[in-house]
């Protein structure tokens, strides 16, 4: 099973682990990202390039399942205007043992930052600025360059 | 040919719309000479293009660097890198 979403509504993290759950294997991982409230954030914003993204995130599903075998992935992210406290994006991953479930969720989390194209902006207040990439994240999605099987 | 270009995030900001159709002349080899063309459109264009170490791009959705070639694009995106998750 491989699920790519990617919505306004909020995710309901109960729906998506359970669609995982379904995969009826061993090993779970997932990865929830939630809107931080960090200096007085008030709402966050995600624009996405409609088709591309889904694209992008469905490409890297795809690589995960073969690369480690998995039974099932979600990608599920989130678009428009959200709060602190709410799901941003939640990847899900299963297969029969946990090191292939865990490797593979932060491989979908790490390249989706910076492969899928989403934008964030920030409002606090009155002000809003658009987030600007951070050098760790190239750092993360760089660790999965190398095959080491 | 004409070209429907998308820009994204403050690309767009600067640039006063997300999406255009353009008839380039002939001759632009690549995507970054797709965007000094661009840049000679109006002070928004100039303003978003002036530091091209921000800018990425995709050719008919597929991600490209800037010198990658135009080929017969349809459909060019401009944005800045991403910062989804």
């Amino acid at each position: 099973m491989i699920r790519v979403v990617v919505q306004p509504e909020q995710i309901d993290q109960a729906a998506e682990f359970a669609a995982i759950m379904a995969a009826g294997v061993g090993g779970i991982a997932t990865f929830a990202g939630v809107v931080r409230a960090d200096d007085g954030v008030t709402t966050l914003e995600l624009e996405h390039y409609p088709g591309a993204t889904e694209a992008a995130l469905r490409r890297l599903a795809d690589e995960a399942h073969g690369r480690w075998s998995l039974a099932a992935a979600s990608v599920v992210h989130r678009v428009g205007v959200m709060r602190p406290g709410e799901l941003v994006v939640f990847v899900g991953t299963a297969a029969a043992h946990r090191g292939a479930a865990l490797e593979a969720c932060a491989f979908l989390i790490d390249r989706l930052k910076t492969e899928a194209p989403f934008w964030k902006r920030e409002t606090r207040g009155d002000s809003a600025r658009w987030v600007e990439p951070r050098d760790g994240d190239s750092h993360a999605a760089a660790r999965w360059d190398a095959d080491p099987s | 040919m004409a070209i429907e270009l998308l820009y994204f995030s403050w690309v767009r900001e600067a640039i006063g719309t997300g999406a255009e159709t353009v008839d380039p002349p002939a001759g632009l080899a690549r995507v970054s000479d797709l965007i000094d063309w661009l840049a000679t459109r109006s002070e928004g264009h100039a303003s978003a293009f002036a530091d091209r170490t921000r800018l990425r791009a995709a050719v008919d959705q597929v991600f490209v660097g800037l010198d990658a070639p135009l080929g017969h694009a349809r459909e060019v995106a401009i944005f800045p890198p991403v910062t989804g998750g």
